[in-house]
């Protein structure tokens, strides 16, 4: 008996959860898509989440880039195959690492600032302030920034793409001694569109995922500083957890006939 | 509509977190252009009331009416249309930190697209000036103020929009004596250059005094008393009293577990 109470109660706070944030995602599109719409906001957020990203999101995509070329190379040279190191390095970023490592980075940059950005307002009553002064919370704070996070992610990482594949290219060509036209060749000629749409249909769902997880906890939070620090943290937790659980799912969508 | 409609009109309303009742049938009239003052300690859901009014938390149980129209039962855009004819000042000022004071002032007129940017921002700097601050404070951030002046900008904000009803929640607390009546004098200028009806919250005897025409004192969920401020001196009521000479004997018993 008194096992089974707190798995009751753990598995009726996962449905409350989920409920809440199923109205609260389709409250926050039913917005997105009507006016007023704010452009000035939307614009702001754009920047932060996308242009103030840049040095992570590319620091950690030359990083994956290189070592992947180097992982590769060590592992490949037993076969003989080394001429596949283009090919893995190529694949492996647009599919995977640029969606994935961009996305993590950017759920602890962004799902971390949002939560504690909106979670402040909650506490401290801004957001009961502006239900006063006629303007939906939901509109004004919580749409935008979706839709900056919907747009913003997928160009970030096609600049993680580029960049992983330079990376790549750098190990192989100054470390490894490839030819670098020969390289750049069998890049090009393994890519498909479908590596990298794949890749962007995945980073616009991450970006969906990181903004609203931010934007839901911080709506959310209540008791002050504690709370706010709360929220921050389930905000990056989250996001990160369902960030590798839709990576599975869309792969296996994607890539499995 | 008949003359002795109320601006406000609360009934019978219930508000609980969890066990914990917080309204438990409260009752109270503003009348058009009067100035309603709810006395009581803290923690009696003065806030919880205001926010009831306001839309911003659902009572279980009750009816609130604005100018005789029940709001409670309203759809969300016939709310936010009542809401234009209201200003709120915050307890804790609530000004939005990411944006410039004149921008806060004007926040509600610029939503409504009722002005376009230039104007607003002069609209802003005569609401500032009225609430006896220059225009130089306008481009300055919240964060920059001082409590008493992010007070005098909430208020700005608050008559921004030239509201029919403005509520105060707990004006003058955490300011010195001297600002908490500079304060209170601005509200009662204000409110009265608008020509709006009041509803404030305050456990503030002097501001009390001040600002009311009628006093209201909630206890326990309900308004126990009410009366003109002329006749809280001579209330007979024992919880009133001790209330008002802030007595620790008495028959409140400050809640010790809250
Ligand atoms: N959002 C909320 N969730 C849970 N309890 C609340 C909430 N808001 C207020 N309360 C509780 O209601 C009571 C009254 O609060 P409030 O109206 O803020 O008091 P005050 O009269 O000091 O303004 C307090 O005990 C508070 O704990
Ligand atoms: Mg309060």
């Amino acid at each position: 008996m008194n096992i089974l109470q707190p798995i009751g109660r753990v598995f009726l706070g996962f449905l409350r959860t989920t409920g809440r944030l199923s109205l609260f995602t389709g409250g926050v599109f039913a917005h997105a898509v009507r006016p007023p719409f704010y452009p000035r906001i939307i614009l702001r957020q754009m920047i932060d989440i996308g242009y103030f990203s840049l040095p992570v999101v590319g620091l950690t995509a030359i990083f994956a880039g290189m070592v992947l070329a180097l992982q590769s190379y060590t592992g490949f040279a037993r076969f003989s195959a080394e001429g596949a190191i283009a090919n893995v390095v190529v694949i492996s970023i647009t599919r995977e690492l640029g969606p994935v490592l961009a996305g993590l980075m950017v759920a602890g940059r962004i799902g971390a600032s949002l939560a504690a950005e909106i979670g402040t307002m909650r506490v401290t009553e801004q957001i009961d302030a502006l239900t006063t002064l006629s303007t939906n919370p939901m509109k004004y704070l919580v749409a935008p920034r979706l839709i900056a996070g919907l747009v913003m992610f997928p160009c970030l990482v096609l600049i993680a793409d580029v960049i992983g594949v330079f990376g790549g290219y750098l190990v192989a060509v100054y470390k490894l001694g490839f030819n670098p036209s020969i390289y750049l060749q069998n890049t090009y000629d393994f890519l498909q569109a479908e590596d990298v749409n794949s890749g962007l249909v995945k980073a616009a769902v991450f970006g969906g995922i990181v903004t609203l997880m931010g934007c839901y906890h911080g709506y959310h939070s209540q008791g002050g500083a504690q709370g706010v620090g709360r929220a921050t943290t389930n905000a990056v937790v989250s996001a990160s957890i369902l960030i590798l659980c839709f990576d599975y799912i869309l792969t296996a969508l994607f890539f499995t006939q | 509509m008949a003359d002795d409609t109320p601006k406000i009109r609360m009934r019978d309303l219930h508000k609980s977190f969890g066990t914990k009742q917080v309204l438990r049938g409260l009752d109270l009239d503003v009348g058009v252009g009067e100035s309603v003052v709810v006395i009581g300690g803290s923690g009696t859901g003065k806030s919880v009331m205001l926010k009831c009014v306001l839309g911003l938390m659902r009572p279980e149980q009750g009816s609130v009416e604005i100018d005789g129209q029940e709001v409670l039962t309203m759809a969300a855009d016939e709310r936010e249309e009542v809401n234009r004819h209201m200003g709120m000042l915050f307890q804790g000022g609530a000004l939005f930190d990411s944006l410039p004071v004149w921008e806060n002032v004007a926040f509600g007129l610029l939503a409504q697209k009722r002005v376009g940017r230039p104007e607003a921002k002069e609209i802003a700097v005569s609401k500032l000036a009225q609430v006896g601050l220059g225009p130089e404070v306008g481009d300055l951030f919240p964060a920059e103020l001082s409590g008493g002046m992010q007070k005098r900008v909430g208020l700005a904000r608050a008559i921004a929009a030239d509201p029919d009803i403005i509520f105060f929640d707990e004006p003058t607390t955490g300011l010195d004596p001297i600002m908490a009546d500079v304060i209170n004098d601005l509200i009662v200028k204000t409110t009265r250059e608008v020509g709006a009806s009041a509803l404030s919250i305050t456990h503030d005897m002097a501001s009390a005094r001040k600002i009311a025409n009628r006093i209201a004192m909630l206890y326990e969920g309900r308004i126990i008393w009410q009366g003109p401020v002329a006749d809280i001196d001579h209330a007979g009521n024992e919880y009133v009293d001790q209330f008002i000479h802030g007595r620790a004997e008495g028959p409140i018993k400050m809640a010790v577990r809250a």
